[in-house]
């Protein structure tokens, strides 16, 4: 059988199983609606434009905080994969950073920014430079020396260099990096919007959750995790899969 | 002496920090036009040397000069072919050929003349496949073009074929041999196969190990093509035999002694 009829099947297991259970009594509604009440709940929201607009909301969030963390993140990992005294005082500050989780930054962004989008959006950023930043470096440090040697043979040496053999040489490191920070900013973006305002998912998951609508509260759960995979899988993974393929990895 | 070596030295710092000398007194003439093979056992420094005249690693002493010019740095003048085919993955075998060219001329220009020696390879119908596409022979088919494609004047080649089957390796040879004499290209090929300097040179520069000096210089005075002449070539393949078979003797002898010192 193909993996995916064994997903289809699986998945519909679990729904049924999940309403049967409803119907049963065996949970109450608050504590767990029943599939048909979560997508009427999803199909309102979206039929009113409500949950549009927070989709809306929350990937101009995403996309505006995910653009800069890629820029700055690629700048310091060039820096610091370029720069000995910045690898040794930048680089090593980098890991610490990145195994704090960017939300803890929020109470010190909403200081700065405001409840408001920029907290976020900060928030955001902060999420997805680091990774970026070390992928990015150890990108240009593993580039062949075989590259470089064939390269400087040919007259290439400098900015040529660089531009025209070590940063396409790391594009399978830019890959990863860019996949994880999606990553991190996805996450960072639904926490940071649970703590502010509207619209954006995060916001109506709170929402939803003050006034006891646990049907929308799983339902945008679900448009979430949905997103997220289906981010990860169809866009980043089948672009790391053909770089791959090509950079003979 | 259209390239001369003089009295080249080159050492390297151990782990140790001791200084271990890779290259003695190496003194060599190459006349432009002549096929020269570096041939010798692995260890003896024929690829160091042919990294310091490719300008990728510096010389402890003495010197190189090409045209009466002293090596410092790599330059057009001198085209390099690696064992594997460091060919760029991420542009096509069209645009690696014309990775030298593009700042020189124009891009029409390039084109052209990237074509013209993927003719030369006969790999004209595979200008826009991607590198892990082709085959280990002809992915260093490629190579071969991209350093030609540059018009150097020097061909410097590392055991180009020795990462590849016996019949490819062999149609190579044969390929190599025609672009040879269609371009006069000097050529400086390094080799650990005895057979293969036989077949290709016109000299043979015979190198010792530990460190790593010239042994002997071995004309090779066979008509091309070499293949009808098996009995002069394996007159020749003998004299070089006689010659490496005291420097593998010694390698093996060294190693035999470093694993009982243990």
């Amino acid at each position: 059988m193909k993996p995916v009829y064994k997903r289809i099947i699986f998945l519909v297991a679990i729904l049924v199983l999940w309403e049967l259970g409803g119907r049963l009594g065996l949970w109450a509604e608050i504590i767990l609606p029943s599939p048909t009440n979560v997508f009427t709940a999803v199909y309102v929201g979206i039929t009113d434009m409500t949950l549009v607009y927070d989709l809306i909301a929350s990937f101009r969030r995403l996309i505006i905080g995910l653009t800069i963390a890629l820029v700055i993140g690629t700048s310091i990992g060039v820096l610091i994969a370029k720069s000995k005294t910045a690898d040794d005082t930048i680089g090593s500050t980098l890991l610490a950073f990145q195994s704090v989780p960017s939300i803890v930054w929020l109470p010190l962004a909403i200081m700065w920014f405001g409840l408001n989008d920029q907290a976020v959006i900060f928030v955001v950023i902060l999420g997805g430079t680091f990774v970026m930043a070390l992928n990015v470096r150890t990108g240009i440090k593993n580039v062949s020396p075989l590259y470089l040697k064939a390269a400087q043979t040919m007259g290439s040496k400098g900015i040529d260099l660089f531009i025209r053999v070590i940063f396409p040489a790391s594009v399978p490191y830019l890959v990863t990096g860019s996949r994880l920070a999606w990553a991190f900013a996805w996450r960072a973006l639904i926490a940071g919007e649970l703590l502010t305002t509207g619209p954006g998912l995060g916001y109506t998951l709170q929402y939803a959750s003050d006034f006891g609508d646990m049907s929308l509260v799983i339902g945008v759960m679900i448009i979430i995790g949905v997103i997220g995979a289906v981010v990860d899988q169809l866009i980043f993974q089948r672009i790391e899969k053909s770089v791959a393929r090509r950079w003979g990895l | 002496m259209f390239i001369a070596i003089n009295q080249l030295n080159k050492q390297f710092l151990d782990k140790d920090k001791n200084p271990s000398t890779v290259l003695k007194d190496i003194d060599l003439q190459i006349e432009k036009g002549e096929f020269v093979s570096i041939l010798g056992p692995s260890g003896c420094g024929k690829s160091t040397l042919l990294s310091i005249v490719a300008g990728l690693t510096e010389a402890t002493g003495g010197e190189i000069l090409v045209n009466g010019t002293a090596i410092k740095k790599p330059g057009k003048d001198r085209g390099m072919v690696f064992q594997e085919a460091a060919l760029f993955p991420w542009i096509n075998v069209l645009e690696n050929v014309m990775f030298p060219l593009k700042k020189e001329m124009s891009k029409s220009e390039a084109t052209e003349q990237a074509k013209k020696y993927l003719r030369m390879v006969q790999l004209s119908n595979y200008l826009d496949h991607y590198p892990h596409e082709l085959s280990g022979g002809m992915q260093q088919r490629v190579a071969i073009a991209r350093a030609l494609a540059m018009d150097p004047e020097i061909l410097l080649m590392d055991e180009p074929f020795g990462a590849l089957d016996e019949q490819t390796r062999s149609r190579l040879h044969g390929q190599l041999e025609n672009i040879w004499m269609e371009t006069k290209k000097t050529v400086l090929f390094v080799t650990h196969s005895i057979s293969e300097s036989i077949k290709l040179s016109d000299r043979i520069i015979v190198m010792g190990t530990r460190p790593g000096t010239v042994l002997t210089d071995i004309k090779v005075d066979i008509p091309r093509p070499r293949d009808k002449h098996k009995e002069a070539m394996i007159k020749i393949e003998e004299h070089v035999m006689s010659y490496l078979k005291k420097e593998i003797d010694k390698v093996v002898s060294e190693e035999l002694n470093h694993e009982t010192s243990i």
